[in-house]
């Protein structure tokens, strides 16, 4: 498991691949050495907000944070100062019950103040339980009943290749929600339409509620799922900054077909006592609980 | 013989229409673009238009993403599948944004025919007006939809449309002009109000027509607008006529007989009944015998008329 660290790697494989970011907003472009620190921040931040708000779903977005942080912070060409900029890559949360991810990595960004954080699932939040693109700056998309968010970024690609736009599309999945059918309804229409502005990230992290994905419904061979819909699939150690690096700027060189990367994870990465722990899928941590993994966060 | 048109062929000329004079209309369909006439857009504009195959629920996310983008987006298929196959779509993808998506569902109510059951749509009505934002329109003939369609197109935010199968008569005049929300008084009387959607609309004027030789005079409104409803026209209708009765092509529960009963108890409750579906699903046969056998024809409505007005008066 010694790839699961999260800086491991992570300098020596992707140091080409910012050659070609000169577009990338500089407003939120972090150094490459700077990103396990705001990978540790995000953490800090999800665990904060949902103690705070005393519910929420700490483990799909502990898993995905590097993934995020990633596109937001390396990957993406975006801008805090126009949330609707045409060109702007989009990134659509399709597993909307990571919410908090998103959030804190929002307002890392700049598009929300970092105290509105504390407001989740509040009344009159902006910041809702699951995401709501009509409130939260940034926020592409409204999710939270899963399997749509790639279909919805489909339509965002095809929009895209209609108005002559070079932005990317990228699509967060959470394994557990590939069971729905909408999802491989998308996968072999994306394909039908040769969309290769499109990026399927799926968080592979091996729990859905009721326990293991691959006890209560079997996905395996998933890599193969994708490849056998049309399209180009790699995986990597979602937690390996320099392979999530890799893979997003290879996806880039992919034409006539759309990429999936399957994003082997850990449920509640970076906390000990919720990875791999199916109770905090749903579950906020207790304010004890929030002491403790602050600390281990440091 | 008075003019029929198929209100699902005008909608696919109009789209056509729409097409040229709007480079932002996208148009979607689920393999049923010759049945819907959005086949007519496709050969024109082959590049704005995307085929998503006999998959309803992946053409909703798709519309709702193309809508975000920018993109005033059409997606029919059969009314059914539009709305019962991909509820959970309109409503995540579509309604709670409120995205840009014209959903027109052609095939609407029990005149499918011959097909049966499975095919005939008779809760899209109810499902799409429990949609918050969703504007709910049933055209009732060739003339009306080509403006429906024109002002959708022209109105931003979610619309779902019904078409029908089967051509019907035309009853709107070339001074017709189509209001999103108002109803059109289609004739004037004072004894009661047959307030008809869709198809429904030639029958209830053949209802008054008949109902005017015993002497009872009918106000028929043509209700295209089922959300926003109109509910000044219902609330004068209550008030001058004293007797309401609504028709539908479409199970009573959740449709416009609801919608307007609800809006009559709180404006100026009259004696009121419904031709409409009665809690259940039609079979196969013709069109023509399906409405016979549900009550759904012009002698019904005028039958019903005749009950309700013989309750005016009589206390409620």
């Amino acid at each position: 498991m010694s790839s699961f660290s999260a800086s491991g790697g992570m300098t020596t494989t992707s140091a080409s691949a910012t050659e070609t970011e000169a577009e990338a907003s500089p407003n939120t472009k972090l150094p490459i050495s700077a990103l396990p620190e705001m990978a540790r921040t995000l953490r800090r931040h999800i665990v904060t907000m949902i103690g705070a708000a005393g519910s929420g779903h700490p483990g799909g977005s502990l898993s995905a944070v590097e993934i995020v942080a990633t596109l937001y912070f390396h990957t993406m060409r975006h801008d805090k100062a126009n949330p609707h900029w045409p060109d702007r890559d989009r990134f659509i949360m399709s597993k909307g019950h990571g919410a908090p991810l998103l959030y804190a990595t929002l307002a890392e960004a700049g598009y929300l103040s970092l105290s509105e954080l504390s407001t989740l699932r509040r009344a009159g939040s902006r910041l809702q339980g699951h995401t709501d693109m009509t409130l939260t700056p940034g926020v592409e998309m409204s999710a939270g009943s899963l399997g749509q968010g790639l279909s919805f970024g489909l339509g965002v690609a095809l929009a895209g290749r209609l108005d002559g736009r070079d932005y990317r599309v990228y699509v967060l999945t959470g394994d557990g929600e590939c069971d729905e059918g909408q999802i491989w309804e998308a996968a072999m229409a994306a394909a039908h339409f040769k969309v290769d502005n499109l990026v399927a990230i799926v968080d592979h992290n091996e729990l859905q509620i009721d326990g293991w994905v691959r006890n209560i419904m079997n996905l395996e061979p998933l890599a193969d799922k994708w490849r056998a819909f049309g399209w180009y699939a790699m995986e990597v150690d979602g937690h390996d900054l320099g392979q999530i690096i890799a893979a997003l700027e290879r996806a880039k060189s992919v034409k006539g077909q759309p990429t999936a990367i399957i994003a082997h994870t850990i449920k509640g990465k970076g906390v000990s006592f919720m990875e791999n722990n199916v109770e905090f899928h749903g579950r906020a941590p207790t304010q004890e609980e929030v002491a403790r993994a602050l600390a281990e966060l440091g | 013989m008075p003019l029929e048109l198929s209100t699902r062929e005008v909608y696919g000329q109009t789209l056509a229409k729409l097409g040229r004079e709007r480079p932002d209309i996208v148009v979607l369909d689920a393999d049923l673009s010759k049945s819907t006439y959005t086949s007519l857009f496709a050969h024109e504009f082959p590049l704005r238009f995307f085929d998503c195959g006999i998959a309803e629920q992946n053409m909703m996310g798709i519309a709702a993403g193309l809508a975000a983008s920018g993109k005033t987006v059409f997606a029919s298929t059969f009314a059914v599948f539009a709305t019962a196959r991909c509820f959970d779509q309109l409503r995540m993808s579509i309604a709670q944004p409120g995205l840009n998506v014209k959903v027109v569902g052609t095939h609407g109510g029990i005149t499918v025919g011959e097909d049966g059951a499975s095919h005939h749509a008779v809760e899209d009505l109810a499902l799409a007006c429990a949609l918050p934002g969703f504007r709910v329109v049933v055209p009732a003939d060739g003339v009306e939809v080509s403006q429906v369609v024109q002002v959708a197109a022209e109105t931003p935010g979610p619309f779902y449309i019904r078409c029908s199968r089967p051509k019907t008569p035309v009853v709107c005049d070339d001074g017709y002009r189509f209001q999103l929300g108002k109803a059109a008084v289609m004739r004037e009387g004072r004894d009661a109000t047959i307030i008809a959607t869709g198809i429904m609309v030639p029958l209830a004027l053949a209802a008054a027509e008949t109902l005017a030789l015993e002497g009872i005079a009918c106000r028929v409104l043509n209700m295209s607008t089922l959300k926003p409803l109109d509910e000044g026209a219902i609330s004068r209708a209550a008030q001058e006529t004293g007797a309401i009765v609504t028709a539908e092509e479409h199970l009573l529960q959740g449709g416009l007989g609801s919608a307007v009963a609800q809006a009559v108890a709180e404006s100026h409750p009259v004696p009121m009944s419904f031709v409409a579906l009665r809690d259940t699903y039609a079979k196969s046969g013709s069109p023509d015998e399906l409405l016979r056998r549900h009550g759904l024809t012009a002698e019904d409505i005028a039958q019903t008329v005749r009950g309700v007005v013989g309750r005016k008066g009589r206390g409620r």
